[in-house]
């Protein structure tokens, strides 16, 4: 039953990415403008341009281009890319852990954030407490993660300038890292000056990107913690004479928690999602950052790349969060 | 939803704020050549960076101050209303159109139009909506129908996904059991009975989503691929804003402001309708 739920998964994930490459490698091709005339200088001949087009394949019809491309991404090619002349694959392994760490610092944050109002609201249902937090988390939610990215540039890095607003770190900073992955590495290394320096960095990002999921983890989990609050079992535990926050977070909590972890998953790829600007805005050198530089230049194979790469992403988590429900719900698990 | 919170007649003050805002915002970007206290592109270097009213070395006249060109801040907020207010109305009209019909055929035909159209909901969700965008107006070119239609191309499936559930859930009930009974048609019941039951979602969806395309606009003048770069837009001043945030911070406070006010509204808005017309909440 589990086997056959994640084999379907499976497939209807490679459909999706079939049709994400699809759909990116028609769009780019619409395009008007040639990629080509813009990396060569004015002077350049009839013949240049076309050995330099022969040379990204850009010669052949837009069918034979797409399964060239294909055959390529399948044998873990994707392309070089034409305003950086380097493999694509290469660059984009680069950058993706950079932004991989800052969707899970935001992540965590969000979690941490919203799990906990969540539990104060439900303990201090029907109050002011609550009605604070209800408020609090609205205007979290509405307000989006490029609007928090700018407010928390004025206050922490221009008010208040307890932080950095702009890139990954410090450049005059000695950086003994072999992997992309600073953060996780300066902890291995306990180079906690370093990781100072990175999270100083990377925080106000990171908060302007969990705080709208928070507010989501925060109004769906405390809604679920305030049903399971008059089941039976609840009731019981209270009778035990647990405490108010011990029956939420010892017995309410793992129940409640369910369908928050299905939303929290979709939610996180419109975190990922919101890397893109929320990098670009802080000059962090992330995926999203080098996405956009990539579309400014035309950079078709470049895009291509990230874009699926940020697909594959995309598919992952959903289908990581439906494998997790699939195991954790007791109706599925011996259904 | 608590049903203590929402007022259950008479409109809230969260709704006369935000209407409010909304009215006057729209209004001063229609009549913006009456009301702009400036020429929005005059330049003078003479008047760079003047701060706003209350502090000192301001301008009469300069009432939120100028940018490091010595344009006119207030001038260009209200200018750049009127393409945050066509860019929210044209492009959430235009997404909403797609995707709620759609979104009714999947959910009250099903079969193969559902999973069709399903599957495709899924590739579009697989894309990063802002890098989406960005990739949709450079490849279409930058100005203000490029900008429009992009929100539309990638915004439909948010109408989809809501109407189609709704839809679902209103085929199962007697009414429409009944009108099949009493022998209408299949596309008559879903446009003379289901349709009418959804058209509260798609109303609050429709507000909620005007404040996305506001966002989506100023994001993407914010990377410079909005409308031309002469118009001045919400997003191009953030983006010279956050530029020269040391030496004048309200060429990106105030264009904040106005956003964050703009985008709180439509959801406010959007809530609020959605509790009136649905007769259950009422």
């Amino acid at each position: 039953m589990l086997l056959q739920r994640f084999l379907i998964r499976l497939l209807t994930m490679l459909i999706t990415l079939f049709g994400v490459a699809v759909v990116v490698f028609v769009v780019i091709r619409v395009a008007p403008g040639d990629p080509i005339a813009m990396m060569l200088p004015p002077g350049a001949t009839d013949a240049d341009i076309a050995r330099l087009r022969a040379l990204y394949g850009l010669d052949k019809t837009i069918v034979q281009q797409f399964f060239i491309w294909l055959s390529g991404v399948a044998r873990g090619d994707f392309g070089t890319s034409i305003s950086l002349r380097q493999d694509v694959l290469g660059l984009v392994f680069n950058r993706l852990p950079a932004t991989l760490e800052l969707a899970i610092v935001a992540l965590i944050m969000a979690v941490a954030l919203g799990g906990t109002t969540a539990v104060i609201g439900a303990r201090e249902r029907g109050t002011a407490v609550e009605a604070g937090i209800d408020i609090a988390s609205g205007a979290a939610l509405s307000i989006p993660d490029f609007l928090w990215g700018l407010v928390l540039i004025l206050l922490f890095g221009v008010l208040v300038p307890i932080f950095d607003i702009s890139g990954r770190v410090s450049p005059q900073l000695d950086l003994p890292f072999v992997t992309q992955f600073y953060l996780f590495e300066s902890l291995l290394r306990l180079r906690l000056d370093l990781t100072w320096d990175l999270l100083k960095h990377m925080l106000m990002p990171a908060v302007a990107l969990a705080l709208p999921l928070a507010a989501i983890i925060s109004q769906l989990l405390k809604q679920s913690l305030k049903e399971v609050l008059d089941l039976d079992y609840v009731v019981l535990a209270r009778v035990k004479g647990f405490s108010e926050t011990q029956v939420i977070l010892r017995e309410a909590l793992k129940n409640a928690a369910l369908p928050t972890l299905t939303l929290v998953g979709v939610q996180f790829t419109f975190l990922i999602g919101g890397t893109v600007i929320v990098e670009r805005l802080f000059s962090y050198e992330g995926l999203g950052n080098m996405a956009i530089d990539a579309v400014i230049n035309r950079d078709l194979p470049l895009i291509q790349g990230i874009v699926l790469v940020f697909a594959l992403l995309f598919v992952l988590i959903n289908l990581a969060v439906d494998m997790m429900y699939a195991l954790l719900n007791p109706r599925l698990r011996h259904g | 939803m608590d049903e203590g919170r929402t007022p259950r007649r008479g409109i809230s003050p969260r709704l006369w704020l935000a209407g409010g805002w909304l009215m006057l915002a729209l209004l001063a970007a229609i009549f913006a050549p009456l009301v702009a206290p400036q020429d929005p592109l005059a330049q003078d270097l003479m008047l760079e960076r003047l701060p706003p009213f209350w502090m000192n070395g301001a301008e009469p006249g300069y009432w939120l101050g100028t940018d490091s060109l010595g344009r006119d801040l207030l001038s260009r907020l209200i200018f750049g209303g009127r393409i945050a207010f066509i860019v929210a109305f044209a492009a959430a009209i235009a997404a909403c159109m797609v995707g709620s019909t759609l979104g009714l055929v999947a959910g009250y035909f099903g079969g193969w139009a559902d999973r069709i159209i399903s599957r495709i909901v899924d590739v579009w969700m697989a894309f990063p909506p802002v890098l989406f965008a960005i990739l949709l107006v450079a490849v279409l070119g930058t100005g203000l129908s490029s900008v429009i239609l992009a929100i539309a191309i990638i915004d439909w499936t948010r109408f989809c996904r809501v109407i189609r559930a709704e839809t679902m859930g209103q085929s199962r009930m007697d009414y429409v059991e009944n009108a099949r009974i009493a022998g209408y048609g299949r596309i008559g019941i879903m446009l003379r009975e289901v349709l009418p039951n959804v058209v509260p979602s798609i109303v609050a969806l429709l507000s909620l989503e005007m404040g996305i395309a506001v966002i989506v606009e100023a994001i993407l003048s914010f990377v410079n691929l909005s409308i031309s770069t002469d118009d001045p837009t919400w997003g191009g001043i953030i983006a010279e804003g956050r530029l020269s945030i040391h030496q004048a911070w309200w060429v990106l406070v105030f264009p904040l402001i106005t956003l964050i006010l703009t985008v709180l509204s439509f959801s406010q808005f959007g809530e609020a309708l959605k509790t009136r017309f649905d007769p259950v909440l009422r």
